[in-house]
């Protein structure tokens, strides 16, 4: 009985990101299309996109092979298994020991991989163009996450996200120095990481502006779809975990009523709806950076993230 | 259990001697010899691997005394759990390169520069794992490392090659000679040469210092350590791709087992800054590695330099592991010494993988260079499956085994947070830094190996041509890449099996992991951390699989092949797809111009000139600019100095020889 209830509340988990991940997508543009008064499309608008993107049909280029057919799959599916291991309404979710936090950075590195691999594929300048730039980002990026990890990981001696957002929560854990650095270095990737203002535009089409936008070029139909679903669940899940780690409060522990995993459910809604305004403000009132001047600004996130480490490590009694 | 393995290294340099002075089939074409080579020792190799097994449990050792060598000394074998995990590694990698040679061998030019060499380079390995004194070891070492010598050396004209033959030779003999300086200054301790001798000799600090520093020269610069990793990238290429995964997967970790022998069992406890200063090596070692690897083009030198790498990521978790010992954290200890041995069986594992795979790019278009490639993915769909599965584990994604011994690396620096000294409070953040870099950058170099060699357009009229090798081939790199699955999905057998090994050495193994429901791997406590490959596995493949059934179902099926889009700008000719420089040009911009001094220049025709744009890059490697061109140097100008005594009078060099003996009467006379 225990196990099914558990089983049920790890499928809502995973259905809920998912149906919820384009309504995200639209907040974030109707946001950013109001402060910019202009009046925007439908908050619904995303669902209409991909509605329409599966409807068409797939222009393949002629030089593309198998993986290049397989990615957008393969891509979809990691970054689903990732988000639906973040804490985002209860924690001690049923599967979230099968990966803790290294290997959901993992899954997306290699969502990344893949990515990467099927701009290569068609053998145009562009697919090339958004590979490299892609994993030059990564390249900061990713240690900088993992950096971010071990300062979570070390105030609350563990790598799991149910563990480490339950001490969060408690009241042992107080305010910290090296907490707000890794918390800062984490707002920093996670801007990188989706593609946003001021390291990429996710609303461009000046060429050689794109990184993501041109790694994906050659994607059409229920291909682009895919990609397209993927890149809202990937905001999603790196609102979910700004909000486990930052808002740890209200929700759901393994084994509570049904009513607070309603109110956790409510409560991740309103702090993803804070939270997509705020990345909304935030891109607005930014430019968009030189390709060459993102690798500071992930430096930037990658030495605040060591800084934090390196204050737990020394603050530990000798 | 050693006789059937001393059989196996025996019957090995049988085929050896058999082989010499054998010449080409006198029609051109393959000669039956190689085969009969190939199989002799994919036998050898297996029945070997089939006995050492066994060892792996706890508290089986065996010894043999054989009454050869030095008169007073003997030959001394012994097998233990380490020196059997080892031989699993090697002969693992042995019997499946075994396998590919039996397909990529018969394209060899030269079968009588590679035939005599081949088993006797694997009886010399072997031989060193087995070796139980220091006179047997230092044989067997510098055996196996001549014969390699001589297979670096097999394709002899080209001038490359000549190269990298004259800098391993130096490198190698260099390596040797510390190493007996090491077993010289630990059998004076011990009062003899057996190992038997040292590990119950009562070792001096002192000494246990100098033999770390001695042993980490001598075994590093095997393994490939920055800065003494210079002849590894040049040696390892400029063999036949067999052999080149045998020297990169299998003959640095021959020289890992050399360090661990020494340091961790030999030379008495070790000093917290032991692991201080093997944490340092390994950090620098990872990234300095993994970005030379990004500036190449060649494919097997881009592998070479990643073995550099992944030698970097052994080095991390042995210096954890050593700063664990030496501050009696054995929980600890055994996690980061596990992760280590784990990284160094896939390593083996993924690493003859991908040489396999450049070796059959190699035979398939007759071409290293990547900016020649392109497009293989269409012509050897096979092997460019196998060559991604590769590419998956070597950057360190999962659900394949690259990922999980980093995993536990990353685990068992973030137990370090208790070690009390500060410099290793300092060291170990800023260490996991560069191994999280290395392991992204790791990602990004694959995606250009990968990217550009299988993908894409042909850039060559032989890359357009090219057809898939032979089922030898294509059964070695298949096996190899099952064993990368599962090492990945089950790792709990491996962590296991190397149980033995990490409790003899470190005194504590990690816990038994094969009880944990689901497959799942608990280094310490579930609450801690947890990992589950075959669960990430599945999950992938199930959702993967829903996804596109779901959406053949519902959605459109349509699918209708076009010239490429390129935002409206298609260009016909291949040259214009990203090559692997042009790749590799941001990061060379932002990690190259200070490590490597990378400076770029453009020539630009006049403006309305027809001339053509010339763009070139300048790079150096700071290990040759900093350390081993100002030594060779210093050579030159000694050896000048001393040449002159090549042309004295008879007179001269007897008034040399009288003086000589009368200053050291004079020596002898006052020191008593």
């Amino acid at each position: 009985m225990e196990l099914i209830r558990e089983l049920m509340v790890q499928g809502t988990q995973m259905l809920l990101v998912l149906t919820l991940a384009p309504l995200l997508t639209g907040l974030v543009r109707k946001a950013r299309a109001r402060l910019m008064r202009r009046r925007g499309a439908s908050i619904l608008q995303p669902y209409f996109d991909l509605l329409r993107l599966l409807r068409k049909e797939v222009v393949l280029a002629e030089n593309a092979s198998w993986l290049f057919r397989a990615t957008p799959y393969l891509v979809f599916a990691a970054t689903w298994v990732a988000a639906a291991l973040i804490p985002t309404f209860a924690t001690g979710l049923q599967f979230s020991w099968t990966a803790d936090l290294i290997a959901i950075i993992a899954l997306l590195a290699a969502a990344r991989f893949f990515l990467a691999l099927a701009g290569m594929d068609t053998g145009t300048s562009f697919g090339g163009i958004g590979a490299s730039r892609e994993m030059l980002l990564a390249s900061l990026a990713e240690p900088a996450m993992l950096m971010m990890m071990f300062t979570l990981a070390l105030i609350a001696g563990s790598t799991q996200l149910s563990t480490v957002t339950e001490f969060l929560a408690s009241p042992e854990s107080g305010l910290r120095v090296s907490l707000v650095l890794a918390m800062i270095a984490l707002v920093m990737v996670a801007v990188a990481e989706n593609g946003r203002i001021p390291i990429d535009n996710p609303a461009t089409h000046l060429e050689l502006t794109m990184v993501h936008e041109a790694m994906v070029l050659e994607y059409s139909g229920r291909h682009l779809a895919m990609i397209e679903f993927a890149a809202s669940l990937k905001l999603l899940l790196y609102l979910s975990l700004i909000a486990a780690l930052m808002f740890p409060w209200s929700l759901a522990h393994a084994g509570d009523s049904w009513l607070l995993y309603l109110a956790g459910a409510v409560s991740w809604l309103l702090k993803l709806g804070v939270l997509g305004v705020m990345l909304a403000v935030f891109e607005t009132g930014l430019a968009k950076m030189r390709v060459f001047r993102a690798p500071d600004f992930l430096g930037a996130a990658l030495m605040l993230g060591l800084l934090g480490t390196l204050l737990l490590f020394v603050s530990r009694g000798a | 259990m050693i006789g059937p393995i001393l059989a196996g290294i025996a019957a090995l340099m049988l085929v050896a001697v058999a082989m010499i002075g054998i010449r080409p089939a006198s029609n051109g074409g393959p000669s039956p010899a190689g085969k009969l080579v190939y199989l002799a020792s994919l036998i050898a190799t297996l029945a070997i691997l089939i006995s050492a097994g066994p060892h792996l449990l706890p508290g089986t050792v065996s010894t043999l005394e054989l009454p050869l060598g030095i008169p007073w000394l003997g030959v001394h074998l012994r097998i233990d759990a380490l020196s059997a995990f080892f031989l699993v590694v090697v002969n693992l990698g042995g019997a499946l390169t075994s396998l590919y040679a039996l397909g990529y061998g018969r394209h060899e030019r030269s079968p009588g520069r590679v035939l005599p060499f081949f088993p006797a380079f694997l009886a010399g390995m072997n031989l060193v794992l087995l070796a139980d004194d220091a006179f047997t070891f230092l044989f067997a070492w510098e055996f196996m490392s001549l014969t390699s010598w001589a297979l670096v050396m097999a394709h002899h004209r080209e001038s490359e090659n000549i190269r990298a033959g004259l800098v391993y030779l130096v490198m190698a003999g260099f390596g040797t000679l510390t190493l007996l300086l090491a077993f010289g200054f630990l059998a004076a301790a011990a009062g003899d040469y057996s190992f038997q001798t040292m590990r119950e000799a009562e070792i001096t600090p002192a000494v246990t210092a100098v033999v770390l520093i001695l042993s980490l020269m001598g075994a590093g610069s095997k393994a490939g350590i920055v800065p003494l990793h210079v002849w590894l990238p040049l040696a390892h290429p400029a063999a036949p791709s067999h052999v080149s995964a045998l020297m990169s997967g299998v003959m640095t970790k021959v020289a890992i087992y050399g360090l661990i022998r020494i340091v961790f069992e030999l030379s008495g406890t070790p000093t917290w800054w032991a692991g201080l200063l093997v944490l340092l090596i390994g950090g620098i070692t990872a990234l300095l590695g993994v970005l030379h690897a990004l500036m190449q083009h060649d494919l097997k030198r881009l592998l070479a330099y990643h073995t550099v790498e992944n030698i970097g990521i052994i080095f991390i978790g042995l210096g954890l592991a050593l700063a664990f010992i030496a501050n009696e954290m054995p929980a600890a200890a055994a996690l980061a010494f596990t992760a280590a041995l784990f990284h160094v069986f896939n390593h083996s594992l993924f690493k003859s993988l991908l040489f396999f795979g450049a070796g059959a790019v190699l035979t398939a278009t007759g071409k290293r260079d990547m900016e020649q490639l392109g497009g293989l993915i269409h012509r050897m769909p096979v092997t460019a499956a196998l060559f991604l599965v590769g590419c998956v584990a070597i950057s360190a994604l999962p659900p394949l085994n690259g990922f999980v011994s980093e995993w536990l690396t990353f685990q068992a620096i973030l137990l370090s947070v208790d070690l009390p000294q500060w410099g290793l409070k300092l060291l170990v953040p800023a260490v996991g830094t560069l191994l999280a870099l290395a392991a992204a950058l790791a990602a990004a170099c694959f995606v250009k190996a990968y990217g550009v060699t299988f993908l894409g357009r042909p850039r060559s009229e032989a890359a357009a041509n090219a057809v898939e090798v032979d089922r030898f081939s294509l059964s070695a790199m298949g096996i190899l890449a099952l064993l990368c699955l599962a090492a990945g999905i089950l790792p709990g057998v491996v962590i296991d099996s190397l149980a033995a090994v990490s409790q003899m050495l470190v005194g504590e193994h990690m816990p038994v992991q094969s009880q944990i429901a689901w497959g799942s791997i608990v280094p310490i406590a579930e609450s801690r951390s947890s990992y589950n490959g075959l669960l990430v596995l599945v999950f992938i493949a199930l959702s993967a699989s829903v996804a596109a059934v779901a959406i053949h179902r519902l959605a459109s099926r349509r699918t209708r092949r076009a010239p490429a889009w390129d935002c409206g700008y298609p260009e016909p000719t291949a040259a214009t797809q990203y090559s692997a420089s042009s790749f590799a040009q941001p990061i060379r911009r932002v990690y190259g111009s200070v490590l490597f001094a990378a400076r770029e220049q453009v020539e630009m025709p006049p403006p309305a000139g027809t001339g053509p744009a010339r763009h070139q890059v300048r790079m150096t490697d700071p290990s040759w600019t900093g350390l081993h061109d100002p030594l060779i140097q210093l050579v030159d100008r000694i050896s000048g100095l001393v040449n002159r005594l090549q042309f004295l009078t008879l007179r001269r060099y007897l008034a040399i020889v009288l003086g000589t003996l009368i200053a050291l009467l004079l020596v002898l006379a006052l020191w008593s």
